[in-house]
C-alpha cells in the first residue's frame, strides 16, 4: 500500500461508489418503466379489441364492411385507405424532398440556406388541425375543379380517376399528407447528404465530374441509406398522422380504386366513431383499429431498419 | 519490390524492349485482346506537355496562401513540392488542376499553363483541364458503394451516356499501371472500402489514371500509409514517370529525395503567404542548397 503523508491509501472499495449504485439503479428502473408502459399499451389495446378479435376472428382483418347497425365490423377499407394514403403521399413527397435536400445541401449560397432551412422547419410545426383547415378551404376545392375535374375527362377511362370528383377522398388526402410530410424527409436528408465526407465530392470533382455527376454518382450513392431512413421516416409520419386526413379524406369505410371516392384511415376511423360508438363490439372493434394502426407502425419501423442495414451492408459487401 | 520488377504494359510502346513480358502479363491477365492494339493504345497516355506556372498568387478570402510563384514542371518528370506546414504547398497543387476554386472563397490570380493553354483563361472548362489533370489525396477516398471495377471505371463513365466501349481493358490497364491488377483481378467487383490502405490509395491512382491524364498531382499520397505500403507507391510512381507528369506534394524529405527529379521548396514569409524560394534538380537542392532557408529546413533545423 502506498504511504503519502504518513497515512496508508486504502485500495478498498470507498463509500463514494453508494452514489454510483444508486445512479445505476435509477437509470435501470427509468429504463424498466419505459419497457413496463409498452407492454401495458399492448396488454391494453389486446384486452380492449379482445371482444372483436373473438367475434370476427381473423376476418376482422379482410372483412371489407363496417356497419354498426347490423353489427359487422371489418377493418379492411381503414388497413387499405391508411396504407395506400400514405405510401402515395411517399410516392408523391419523396423526389421533391430528395430534390430540396440537395439544393439546400449542395446548391444554395450560403447566406441563403438558413432562413430556407427555416422556412421549411416551419412547415413542420403548423398545427395538424390547421393543416386540415387550409385543405378544406383551399386544396378541396382547387383539387376539385381544375385537376381532379381534367384527370376525370381525359383519363377517366382509367380505374384511378374513373369516379365523379368530389374533392374530398382519397386524392385529397395524399395531397396534403405529402405536404404535411415534406419538412421531415426534407430535413433528415439534408442533414445525411451534408454529413458526406467532403473527400468524397472532391475525389468526383477531381475525376472531371461535373457538379451535378458529383452529386448523382458521389453524394447521393454514399448517403443512400441516410435518405431511405428519413423517407421512411416520413411515410411513419403519414401513416399516424390523424387530424388533417379525418378533415379532408370523406370518411367512408369504402375500398376503392378511384382516388377520388371518400375513404377512411385507422387513425380517422378511431378519432372519428370513438366519441360516439354503439355498443362495446363497436368500441372493442375500433380498438382492434388500434391495434392494426400499432402493427403496422411497427411492421414499417422494422422494415425500415432492416432496409437501411441491408443497404449499409451492400454498401460493404456488393454483388 | 515486385512493381519495379514487373513491367507495365504500356512499356512496350516505350522501346523498353519488354513487349514479350508485357504480351504475355496481357494474356495472363485473361484478356482476350492481343497485346498489340492494347498497347498502341496506351501511347495516348504519354505526357507531352509541361507545365508553365506564371506569377500565380492563390488564397480564401482575404487570407493569400501562395504569392508570386513562377515554376516551370517539365513534362515526364516527378516534382516534389516541399516545405513546412502551412507554406501552401496543397493549395499550389490544388490551383495545377483548378480544384482549388472548388472551396468556398477561394481564389486564384496568375496564369497555369498545360502545353500553350493556359488553364486558368476565361473560356477554359475547369471540369476538362481535371481530366487532363488528375489527382490523388492525401487519404485514400475510394467510393465505398461501389466496386473495385466501378471506382476505376468512376471517371470514365463521367461526361457521356451510355455504354463506355473497351471499358473492361481500360479498367484492368489502370489497374495494371496502379500495379493493383493481380491482388484485385479475381474481386473486381467486391467493395473498394475493403482492401487495405495501400491498396486503397492504390485503387485511387488507378482511378485518376484510368481517364488518361497527363500530369498526375499528389497531395502526401503516402503520408497515411505504412512504410511498406509507402515503399510500393514511391516504385510506383518511378514506373509511372515514364508515360505521366507527377507533381507529389510531400512533408517527408527523404521521400521526396527518393523519389523526384526536381524539387521545389516553399515557404511562408512574414505575411504567412508561401512563396517559392528555390527549386532546382533533386540531388542539387538536398546536396548544394543556394538558400539559407532551404538548408535549414533539409537539414531540419526547422519545420
Amino acid at each position: 500500500m502506498a504511504v503519502v503523508d504518513g497515512t496508508e491509501r486504502e485500495l478498498t472499495r470507498s463509500r463514494i461508489r453508494i452514489g454510483d449504485r444508486l445512479f445505476r439503479f435509477w437509470a435501470w428502473s427509468m429504463a424498466a418503466l419505459l419497457l413496463g408502459l409498452m407492454l401495458l399499451l399492448i396488454y391494453e389495446l389486446l384486452d380492449g379489441a379482445w371482444l372483436a378479435l373473438s367475434t370476427f376472428g381473423l376476418e376482422f382483418l379482410t372483412e371489407r364492411s363496417w356497419n354498426p347497425v347490423s353489427a359487422r365490423y371489418g377493418a379492411w377499407p381503414a388497413i387499405y385507405g391508411t396504407v395506400v394514403s400514405s405510401l402515395l403521399a411517399l410516392a408523391v413527397a419523396g423526389p421533391p424532398a430528395l430534390l430540396a435536400a440537395i439544393f439546400l445541401a449542395e446548391i444554395c449560397p450560403r447566406w441563403l440556406e438558413p432562413s430556407v432551412s427555416f422556412l421549411i422547419e416551419l412547415l413542420a410545426s403548423i398545427p395538424s388541425v390547421v393543416y386540415g383547415l387550409w385543405g378544406l378551404q383551399v386544396l378541396v376545392p382547387a383539387m376539385r375543379d381544375p385537376i381532379q375535374q381534367w384527370l376525370y375527362t381525359h383519363l377517366g377511362n382509367l380505374p384511378a380517376f374513373g369516379c365523379q370528383p368530389l374533392g374530398i377522398g382519397m386524392m385529397s388526402a395524399v395531397a396534403i399528407l405529402a405536404i404535411m410530410v415534406l419538412p421531415f424527409a426534407i430535413s433528415v436528408s439534408r442533414d445525411v447528404l451534408r454529413a458526406v465526407p467532403n473527400d468524397q465530392r472532391e475525389a468526383m470533382l477531381a475525376l472531371g465530374a461535373t457538379r451535378w455527376e458529383t452529386i448523382w454518382r458521389a453524394v447521393v450513392p454514399f448517403a443512400r441509406s441516410g435518405i431511405i431512413g428519413g423517407l421512411l421516416l416520413a411515410l411513419g409520419r403519414a401513416v399516424g398522422e390523424t387530424m388533417a386526413v379525418t378533415m379532408l379524406i370523406g370518411n367512408r369505410p369504402d375500398v376503392s380504386s378511384c382516388l377520388f371516392s371518400p375513404a377512411y384511415t385507422l387513425s380517422s376511423q378511431i378519432a372519428n366513431e370513438f366519441a360516439e360508438s354503439v355498443s362495446p363490439l363497436h368500441v372493442s372493434s375500433l380498438m382492434g383499429l388500434g391495434l392494426a394502426l400499432f402493427a403496422i407502425t411497427l411492421l414499417l419501423n422494422g422494415g425500415a431498419r432492416l432496409l437501411v442495414w441491408r443497404v449499409d451492408r451492400g454498401n460493404r459487401r456488393r454483388r | 519490390m515486385t512493381t519495379a520488377e514487373r513491367p507495365l504494359v504500356t512499356t512496350s510502346t516505350l522501346g523498353l524492349g519488354r513487349s514479350d513480358s508485357a504480351a504475355t502479363l496481357v494474356r495472363a491477365a485473361g484478356a482476350q485482346a492481343p497485346a498489340a492494339p492494347a498497347s498502341a493504345e496506351a501511347t495516348s497516355t504519354l505526357s507531352m506537355h509541361s507545365m508553365h506556372v506564371e506569377r500565380l498568387a492563390a488564397g480564401f478570402g482575404r487570407f493569400t496562401a501562395v504569392d508570386d510563384i513562377t515554376h516551370t514542371i517539365p513534362a515526364r518528370t516527378i516534382t516534389a513540392i516541399i516545405g513546412p506546414s502551412g507554406s501552401g504547398k496543397s493549395t499550389f497543387l490544388r490551383c495545377l488542376n483548378r480544384m482549388h476554386e472548388e472551396v468556398t472563397g477561394a481564389w486564384a490570380k496568375g496564369s497555369v499553363r498545360l502545353g500553350s493553354e493556359d488553364i486558368y483563361a476565361a473560356r477554359i472548362d475547369p471540369v476538362q483541364v481535371r481530366r487532363r489533370v488528375g489527382m490523388v489525396f492525401q487519404k485514400p477516398n475510394p467510393f465505398p458503394t461501389m466496386s473495385i471495377y466501378d471506382n476505376v471505371a468512376a471517371g470514365l463513365r463521367l461526361n457521356q451516356w451510355g455504354r463506355v466501349p473497351t471499358l473492361d481493358e481500360k479498367v484492368e490497364r489502370a489497374l495494371q499501371q496502379a500495379a493493383l491488377w493481380d491482388e484485385v483481378k479475381d474481386k473486381l467487383f467486391q467493395p473498394g472500402a475493403a482492401l487495405s490502405g495501400g491498396q486503397q490509395q492504390r485503387l485511387c491512382i488507378a482511378r485518376a489514371l484510368a481517364v488518361e491524364p497527363e500530369i498526375l498531382l499528389m497531395d502526401e499520397p503516402a503520408s497515411a500509409l505504412d512504410p511498406i505500403a509507402t515503399l510500393r507507391i514511391e516504385e510506383l510512381m518511378r514506373n509511372l514517370v515514364r508515360n505521366y507528369t507527377i507533381v507529389i506534394v510531400t512533408h517527408n524529405m527523404q521521400q521526396a529525395a527518393r523519389v523526384s527529379d526536381r524539387t521545389a521548396f516553399l515557404m511562408m514569409d512574414d505575411d504567412r503567404a508561401g512563396r517559392l524560394v528555390e527549386q532546382g534538380p533533386t540531388d542539387e537542392i538536398f546536396t548544394r542548397p543556394r538558400d539559407k532557408r532551404t538548408e535549414d529546413y533539409i537539414t531540419g533545423r526547422f519545420g
